[in-house]
């Protein structure tokens, strides 16, 4: 039967449970009360709110934590922690926290106060959340990247140039290549970007009409919302042989559609939008009584935007840069489509190169085993992406703090 | 003699220098806005040319006939017995049923009776064979019955394959195009709206005409949902902790500076996160919507926890004022009063957060979910739990097809961009109309 079924299951039996102390808590305050409500502390509303954060807030705790230990039980070779152990005890837990609350009902108990308490402890761990990601963004690739270091030197992952990895083993693992790889597709993407944002966002704020600024920048908008893997596939299938048929192969530079050039360009019209509204940003916070009295001198508008809004602008506009190199870094789905997986140092944009990005999902996809240095790799790049991206975001963002007040 | 004194309605050269430097730098910008809005358009353009087609899909009209001999040896009607006469069994009925049809409608062909079979969809004998499993009563009866083209067929109607492409094509040849530029004319072959692409589940490397998005919708669904049942309330609690209850000390500035750092991180690491605590660690399944709704919930956490701190912070302090002078706790000013009036604002940032999930490919291709799924999964099952069983996603889709050799695939990859895309501009218009509607200064 369905019914026996929803209530002998936890969640039915946990709304069971609060329903009770819902209305017992309550009925109990009333009967406490003789009909006098003025003589009670709380509300019979707030001791039933209580009673049923009573009955939920521990058991859920005691569920997730319970669950996480029946799900880490086989990795650390003990038994697995059996199904009825933990219904038993979130049980247990959920009719000891009904009946605690039930008998706390009385005339001189502070439900209010109590059940904001429980409040702000969900309040609390739900802040936890970032930290806790944060660490185990941390941990996660801290200790698979140690187990890695101690199966390949880290001399040899940071200064080889050369990547070649043999799922056989005895493969090489050296790391320039993808950071060359990287840093050049991230220098094209940035090439373009930067000056088309920021004249876009000078245009936006200093030059264009009301109906010019509605139409260019819901535009440029909607090249922000555009998904990654949108463009990776433009990447693959126009601008590519697109590049390779009109630029590479008249010029002689080869003849492959996945190039630096390629992922690079992509990469410039995606972060676009991104330096732009940054940027508008930092030229929308200059004050406007600074460009009145440039215009009052005699300066004409780009006089006045290159010598006074710029300089003012500065540090929210190299915030803007380095935010968009930290993004042009990670970036993904742009280079895997776009760039190739041929792990070089050349010089020649057209040709095919690789990335960190690029590499940490060939490693990690497809048949691998978390014991060989090949799979592993990937948890080392992933590190040394994660502090890069970090350190620029540090930076930006202290420049940005740093500067940011002289003006307000 | 000239003047002493210049007129001002006359431009000197400095003057000139000034003006002309201030017409190149307005056309810089002018220029920039273009080079914006001409990749936009590119792109679009780009996306729609090549994928456009994958919602139209070559049939062949058929009228087969089941004999009974081949396909019920037992006469009896049996499902079970029936199920031993494989997709290799329908295939020569569907071949004969298009061999008559050419005859019947006196077409004059070189093609060998197994090139013409070769122009039906190798995904149509299975189809077929399901239909029958599925309806015994068939058996010994025509069916008529629209089945797919081959995916070379389809192309050439769609302007991928021409009968120069045809000659050097190991798969197909320009006679099989005539004879089915025939079957059009008459009506035999038809070219109509695809359902089947939004609703059937991935096909093989060889049948790129069968490709459906079924399960990848399927799969975003749920992920989606996860996400909202997550995200949303954590986000929500902890941006109201941060922005209304939290003292203002080292412990509540480290986890702001530590959610505008999580916002950045680039979304490969949450994958990388995904495989080694989901998966690794916890030892959850691979490829499941729940892993994937996991590592998406945490990724739109910061989006959602900043759009609304900015929501509650945009409701004036009047209002908590008011409500405190009434003798409301903080906790009621706040649940009352603060956040109703925040609440078109978090459901924008929210809506923005799940387009943003909606779209992304990276940490989902880390924890599995590239793998070739053909079975729709189930929300809840005994052995996979919630959300367990393998799924994909729309962007992983895309990611998929783009990998595979027939050129077929490109037009399906970005026929399922179009589709992502349509979701994603839904999305965005309900976030701005919601903005619209609800936005209140005070």
């Amino acid at each position: 039967m369905w019914v026996v079924e929803l209530f002998s299951s936890l969640p039915g039996l946990l709304a069971v449970l609060a329903l009770f102390g819902l209305l017992g808590s309550q009925v109990r305050v009333h009967r406490a009360a003789k009909g006098d409500l003025r003589s009670l502390a709380a509300l019979p509303r707030a001791h039933g709110i209580n009673a049923v954060l009573s009955v939920l807030v521990p058991a859920a705790i005691c569920f997730v934590g319970l669950s996480l230990v029946k799900l880490i039980g086989p990795r650390l070779n003990t038994a697995a922690l059996p199904d009825y152990v933990v219904y038993w005890t979130v049980l247990t837990v959920a009719v000891l926290g009904c009946v605690v609350a039930i008998l706390r009902s009385t005339v001189n108990f502070r439900a209010r106060q109590a059940s904001e308490v429980w409040i702000k402890s969900l309040l609390i761990a739900a802040s936890v959340v970032a930290i806790l990601t944060t660490v185990g963004i941390v941990l996660s690739m801290l200790f698979e990247a140690m187990h890695f270091f101690q199966q390949y030197a880290w001399q040899d992952f940071f200064f080889s140039t050369d990547w070649a990895p043999n799922f056989r083993g005895d493969s090489s693992l050296g790391f320039l290549p993808l950071l060359w790889g990287t840093f050049y597709v991230s220098f094209i993407a940035l090439a373009l970007a930067v000056p088309v944002g920021l004249f876009a966002a000078i245009y936006l704020s200093e030059y264009a009409g009301p109906w010019m600024r509605g139409i260019a920048k819901p535009l440029i908008e909607i090249l922000a919302g555009i998904p990654t893997i949108v463009y990776g596939l433009f990447a693959l299938v126009t601008v590519g042989p697109l590049l390779r048929d009109y630029f590479a192969q008249p010029l002689g530079l080869g003849g492959s559609a996945s190039s630096v050039m390629t992922a690079g360009v992509v990469m410039g019209i995606m972060l676009i939008p991104f330096v732009s509204s940054l940027s508008d940003d930092a030229i929308n916070a200059v004050p406007q009584t600074m460009r009145d009295g440039s215009y009052a001198l005699g300066a004409t508008r780009s006089e006045t935007v290159r010598k006074v809004i710029l300089p003012a602008a500065l540090p929210g506009i190299m915030g803007a840069v380095l935010l968009a190199a930290s993004r042009a870094i990670g970036e993904t789905m742009i280079v895997v489509l776009g760039a190739g997986a041929a792990a070089q140092m050349s010089l020649n944009p057209f040709e095919a190169m690789t990335t960190i990005t690029v590499k940490i999902v060939s490693q990690l996809t497809g048949d691998t085993d978390f014991a060989s240095p090949e799979t592993l790799v990937a948890f080392a790049l992933g590190l040394t992406l994660f502090a890069f991206t970090l350190a620029l975001n540090a930076v930006a963002l202290l420049v940005v703090r740093k500067y940011r007040e002289q003006y307000e | 003699m000239t003047s002493p004194t210049k007129s001002l309605f006359v431009q000197d050269e400095r003057v000139k220098r000034r003006n002309a430097a201030e017409k190149r730098f307005h056309s810089y910008g002018l220029c920039a806005i273009g080079v914006a809005a001409l990749a936009l358009v590119v792109l679009l353009a780009s996306v729609l040319a090549n994928g456009a087609s994958a919602f139209r899909q070559t049939y062949l009209m058929l009228e087969i006939p089941l004999p009974a001999e081949t396909l019920d040896k037992g006469g009896d009607r049996d499902p079970a017995a029936m199920a031993s006469v494989s997709t290799f069994g329908y295939a020569p009925l569907l071949r004969d049923a298009l061999v008559a049809s050419i005859a019947k409608l006196n077409i004059e062909t070189t093609l060998s009776n197994k090139d013409v079979g070769d122009m039906i969809s190798k995904e149509a004998a299975a189809s077929l064979r399901n239909q029958v499993l599925a309806n015994p009563d068939l058996v010994g009866g025509v069916i008529a019955l629209d089945v797919l083209a081959n995916g070379r067929i389809d192309g050439f109607f769609k302007g991928r394959v021409t009968m120069e492409s045809a000659e050097r094509d190991g798969n197909t040849s320009p006679e099989a195009l005539r004879v089915a530029q025939l079957l059009a004319d008459v009506g035999v072959l038809v070219t109509r709206f695809n359902w089947q692409f939004l609703t059937a589940p991935d096909a093989s490397d060889q049948r790129p005409e069968a490709a459906g998005l079924g399960v990848a919708i399927l799969g975003s669904l749920y992920m989606m949902l996860v996400v909202l049942v997550l995200a949303l309330p954590i986000g929500v609690a902890a941006a109201i902790y941060l922005e209304e209850f939290a003292p203002k000390n080292r412990v509540s500035d480290l986890i702001e500076v530590n959610i505008s750092n999580l916002a950045a991180v680039p979304s490969i690491v949450y994958g990388i996160l995904g495989l080694a605590i989901f998966i690794n660690f916890l030892g959850l399944r691979q490829s499941s919507p729940l892993v994937g709704g996991l590592v998406l919930t945490l990724m739109t956490l910061p989006t959602i926890i900043i759009a609304t701190r900015a929501a509650l912070k945009a409701v004036p302090p009047s209002i908590r004022d008011a409500a405190l002078g009434l003798g409301a706790t903080k906790m009621q000013s706040v649940f009352h009063h603060v956040l109703p009036l925040a609440a078109p604002g978090i459901l924008t940032g929210t809506i923005i957060g799940l387009a943003q999930a909606l779209g992304e490919t990276a940490p989902l291709l880390l924890i599995g979910m590239v793998a070739f799924v053909r079975d729709y999964p189930a929300a809840y099952s005994e052995t996979a739990g919630l959300f367990g069983e393998a799924a994909t996603a729309l962007p992983v889709q895309v990611f998929n097809w783009t990998q595979r050799a027939d050129p077929g695939f490109v037009e399906r990859a970005s026929g399922a961009i179009i589709t992502l895309l349509v979701f994603l501009a839904v999305m965005n218009t309900v976030a701005v109309l919601l903005r619209r509607r609800f936005e209140r200064r005070w």
